[in-house]
């Protein structure tokens, strides 16, 4: 046993590089949501498309299946590499609602003219208020609401396919079911 | 010249962090604007993480700021308005983290670690203390060894 001591230093060292392996492969960016079994915060916010209803926060609560919440802005970037995934989406059938997140209506309008528009509803938050309520730390983020209007999920940064197919996709079948 | 460097120099030190809160921000009322910078210091900025609230130019840094203003405004304690901004995003935000079962080991951490360095000190002084005394005397052939290598003989 006392033999083993000099291994003592590497045993040391192997665990702090497994602590900084975990460490690095963590981006700091994503911040677990604080919203997670807990209804939508109330907002109700005017339309993005002109003659349209705007967004409010108990419509999230269907009634029926999961649906997303995708808060956006025109001046996103990130938001124009997730869009056509949002399309896609939309063409599948899944209900998303847009949240345009501190953003002038007539730039959203534009935005989704150009890109397409894969919203049920949108809602214009130019002051952001309702994007900070929800905890959006910037764009694009993308809540998972239930039928009771509860988030369950929360997506930081773009969907990609693989975040599609592997999490969310399962989750809003196990929600459907519910 | 002398006098040039002193000034430059006592101006660089009398400076403090780079603070973004801009004059349109800040209340008309001083105690409670002295409250709000007191509170912003404690709050960190989602966007650029290793700023405050009152240091970070991000837009939703300065939302925060005054929302945080709001809050004091319409009565909040400091407590409150923290605990309003931490609903929102989260233990994250406290540069200054609460003592609780969830952060204990980030608080004892380093008390634990000062420890287990005490405790392996203490053993490698104890073997240290103890080998020195278990070394044993030299037999007489040992001795006899010794004095004809110190006195310069070969040895057999």
């Amino acid at each position: 046993m006392r033999r083993l001591v000099f291994l003592a230093p590497v045993v040391v060292f192997a665990g702090v590089m497994v602590a900084f392996a975990l460490g690095l492969g963590h981006d700091p960016s994503v911040l677990p949501s604080t919203l997670i079994g807990k209804p939508v915060p109330a907002f109700s916010l005017p339309p993005v498309r002109p003659g349209d209803g705007g967004l409010a926060s108990p419509q999230l609560a269907s009634g029926g299946g999961p649906r997303l919440l995708n808060a956006f802005a025109s001046w996103c970037v990130a938001c124009r590499v997730e869009h056509p995934l949002l399309l896609g989406l939309k063409a599948q059938g899944v209900p998303i609602d847009g949240l345009d997140w501190k953003d002038k209506s007539a730039d959203a309008e534009k935005y989704l003219t150009q890109q397409g528009d894969p919203y049920q509803r949108v809602g214009n938050d130019e002051s952001g208020r309702a994007g900070i309520d929800l905890g959006v730390a910037g764009v694009p983020e993308t809540f998972v609401v239930d039928g009771h209007g509860r988030v369950r999920y929360k997506q930081v940064g773009p969907i990609t396919p693989d975040d599609w197919t592997r999490t969310i996709q399962p989750l809003m079948e196990r929600l459907r079911r519910e | 010249m002398r006098r040039l460097v002193c000034a430059l120099a006592a101006a660089v030190l009398a400076a403090g962090p780079a603070c973004a809160v801009l004059p349109s921000e800040q209340l008309h009322d001083p105690k409670l604007e002295a409250r709000a910078r007191h509170v912003g210091e404690e709050l960190r900025c989602v966007v650029c993480q290793n700023e405050t609230i009152d240091e970070s130019d991000a837009p939703l840094a300065h939302d925060l700021r005054v929302i945080l203003r709001q809050r004091l405004l319409a009565g909040d304690t400091d407590r409150q308005a923290i605990d309003y901004i931490v609903a929102r995003y989260g233990h994250f935000v406290l540069l200054k983290p609460p003592f609780e079962a969830q952060t204990l080991l980030l608080w004892l951490g380093p008390f634990l670690v000062l420890g287990v360095g005490a405790v392996g000190l203490g053993l490698m002084a104890r073997a240290a203390a103890r080998s020195s005394e278990e070394t044993a005397p030299l037999t007489a052939e040992e001795a006899v060894l010794l004095r004809r290598r110190l006195e310069g003989e070969d040895a057999p």
